[in-house]
């Protein structure tokens, strides 16, 4: 590809993770906030003590506002799908298409039946009725997120299809393993533990503030300690999947994983950095080296000094202390010794991809069979490589993540998520001891704590994301492939709309939500 | 019957409503029409739905789009 329009790709790119990460402020607190409601009003009915229907109501007016504002915010990106990634749109076929059309139907008939039930049903029917109302409505919104992620897990590895070289589109060959695709499952749970874990931060954070304030004092404490025992498990759960994740990053993703650890040349043993910041083989300093990042410059040269644990990556990526961690130039220049091949040699297999497609289609319109089927095979032995022929005549920082971002993402998620490990149960037990009220300093970090968890969520996706750049679908597509060659201008126009709109949105979602919360349970 | 009740316990709830729950369906309206009305309409075509009439004109162009622009680059270069 000779003529890409950078600024068309970079635009789309940019408003693409702008919704993402918009769309992503409201999705985990409906998550996780739906199942600790579904327990709060279990234990309502349970023990029909009323204090916790008066609970249950006060987080409830909270979700309400939640779910209303963030409601069909993920469209958007089903709108950016058809306009600015026509190309990828039309290559993914039904494979996108099912996931999210199953989505779209649950979504409308799980959500929007129990949530009107939830919200409506009060004193008009059972309790026991409503209680199922509330677990559903939680089973149905977390359920929305599997078939999204299996959707994502798909792009991040993808199997189950077959590539139609006829219609230009891949098929699904085997539906179950897509939604069973290892990377699909683990980014499933990964996900929506560490969307409990932020829905708990958030419970903790209001509670905390009720508390400095000296209101609702024994509701906010019920509450609390609902959430420090929920938060623990979902941060475990995360803390668990996410190990997993690297393990799958490590064998699917690695050059992933060697931005992630912005680890240069690979070795057995490799170790992990615990604390740590991208350096510049020049002179750049970080803010320099992040600069460049977004302009796709100078992977090469990025490597990151810190705080090592010796053989802490080889144990986390492959669960052996003496395994080999590939770095980024055994990925771009190849290494015989660990059977790595060069990118190089990718990009030329792509190439004869490609070509072999070309020919296929000339071959089949030319009404020569044999040669067709010849072009094909050669087609269908390369593709594996597809996405590298792309890279001919281009330069090799193309291929390479942005290295300072997918590392200062990563390490934030890791070193905040092990904070949040040690914070719940600093939570809980203060609160069993009844002295959470006295130590304001605790209560301070709780109310800091949901900050902190949407830097966590937010970083989470940007590791995931632009760790994998530049595929849009890993090997096969890259980005500059996937765009539609619109006006870059449009795209540009289209993301500050978004950015005004979406802002406008959270603006509202916080004043509402400020004042339903000072009103605090007894509203 | 069953139609009439499932009706009517949306109407109720509608009706019961708080100022704070109508105030969160006004921004829904808002935001749907500003979506679907607006952006959508004005800034969002699809673009292989709209430009191409059949789904053989959308596979032409995404052959351009896909392999023909890349092999002639690399055959040029060659």
């Amino acid at each position: 590809m000779e003529h890409v329009n950078w600024e068309l790709v970079d635009w789309s790119r940019a408003q693409f993770a702008l919704t993402a990460l918009y769309h992503w402020i409201f999705v985990p607190l409906t998550l996780g906030l739906s199942f600790m409601l579904a327990i709060m009003e279990t234990i309502y009915v349970k023990t029909g003590d009323k204090k916790w229907l008066k609970i249950e109501k006060f987080w409830l007016r909270l979700f309400g506002i939640n779910f209303a504002i963030g409601v069909a915010t993920g469209i958007i990106l089903e709108f950016e799908f058809g306009t600015n990634w026509s190309n990828y749109s039309w290559f993914v076929g039904d494979i996108f298409g099912a996931p999210l059309a199953i989505e779209g139907i649950m979504a409308f008939f799980m959500e929007s039946t129990f949530v009107a039930i939830m919200f409506f049903g009060w004193n008009k029917i059972s309790k026991k009725a409503h209680l199922a109302a509330t677990w559903l409505t939680a089973l149905g919104t977390n359920l929305s997120a599997l078939w999204i992620l299996a959707a994502n897990g798909w792009m991040q590895n993808p199997i189950g299809m077959k590539f139609n070289p006829d219609t230009m589109r891949n098929e699904m060959d085997n539906f179950w393993e897509v939604l069973f695709n290892p990377v699909a499952v683990n980014k499933f749970v990964h996900t929506i533990t560490s969307a409990y874990t932020f829905a708990a931060l958030f419970v903790i954070a209001v509670s905390a503030y009720l508390l400095l304030k000296g209101k609702d004092k024994a509701y906010a404490k019920y509450s609390m300690l609902i959430a420090s025992v929920f938060g623990f498990i979902g941060i475990a759960a995360t803390i668990i999947t996410g190990d997993g994740s690297a393990k799958q990053v490590a064998k699917y993703q690695p050059m992933k994983l060697a931005a992630m650890e912005g680890l240069r040349s690979g070795s057995r043993g490799a170790p992990l950095i615990a604390i740590g910041k991208p350096k510049h083989t020049g002179d750049k300093d970080l803010t320099k080296a992040v600069a460049d990042d977004f302009k796709g410059k100078d992977q090469l040269d990025v490597s990151i000094e810190g705080f090592e644990i010796p053989y802490g990556l080889s144990v986390l990526a492959f669960n052996d202390p003496n395994a080999f961690v590939p770095g980024v130039n055994d990925l771009v220049y190849g290494n015989e010794k660990e059977g790595i091949p060069s990118y190089k040699e990718r990009i030329k297999s792509g190439k004869i991809s490609i070509e072999a497609l070309a020919n296929y289609k000339k071959a089949k319109k030319a009404g020569d069979a044999m040669k067709a089927e010849g072009y094909l095979k050669t087609f269908k032995a390369h593709f594996k490589d597809f996405g590298y022929g792309y890279f001919d005549g281009h330069d090799m920082n193309e291929l390479i993540p942005p290295i300072a971002i997918s590392f200062m993402s990563f390490h934030t998620m890791v070193i905040l998520g092990t904070w949040f490990l040690i914070f719940f149960p600093l939570i809980f037990w203060a609160v069993m001891k009844n002295k959470i009220e006295k130590k304001k300093w605790l209560l301070r970090l709780g109310v800091l704590g949901i900050f902190l968890g949407l830097i966590v969520q937010e970083a989470g996706w940007i590791t995931a994301e632009a760790g994998r750049m530049p595929w849009v679908i890993q090997d096969l597509m890259p980005t500059m492939v996937a765009v539609s060659h619109i006006e870059s201008a449009g795209v540009m126009l289209t993301f500050f709309l978004f950015f005004v709109t979406f802002t406008a949105l959270l603006i509202a979602e916080l004043k509402i939500m400020s004042t339903t919360i000072k009103k605090g349970f007894n509203n | 019957m069953i139609l009439k009740k499932i009706f009517n316990f949306y109407i109720d709830g509608f009706k019961e409503m708080t100022p704070r729950g109508k105030k969160l369906w006004v921004i829904i309206l808002i935001k749907l029409f500003i979506m679907f009305a607006i952006l959508k309409y004005f800034f969002f075509p699809d673009i292989l739905k709209d430009n191409f009439k059949t789904d053989q004109e959308r596979i032409h162009h995404i052959e351009q789009q896909l392999i023909i622009t890349n092999t002639n680059d690399t055959l040029n270069k060659n």
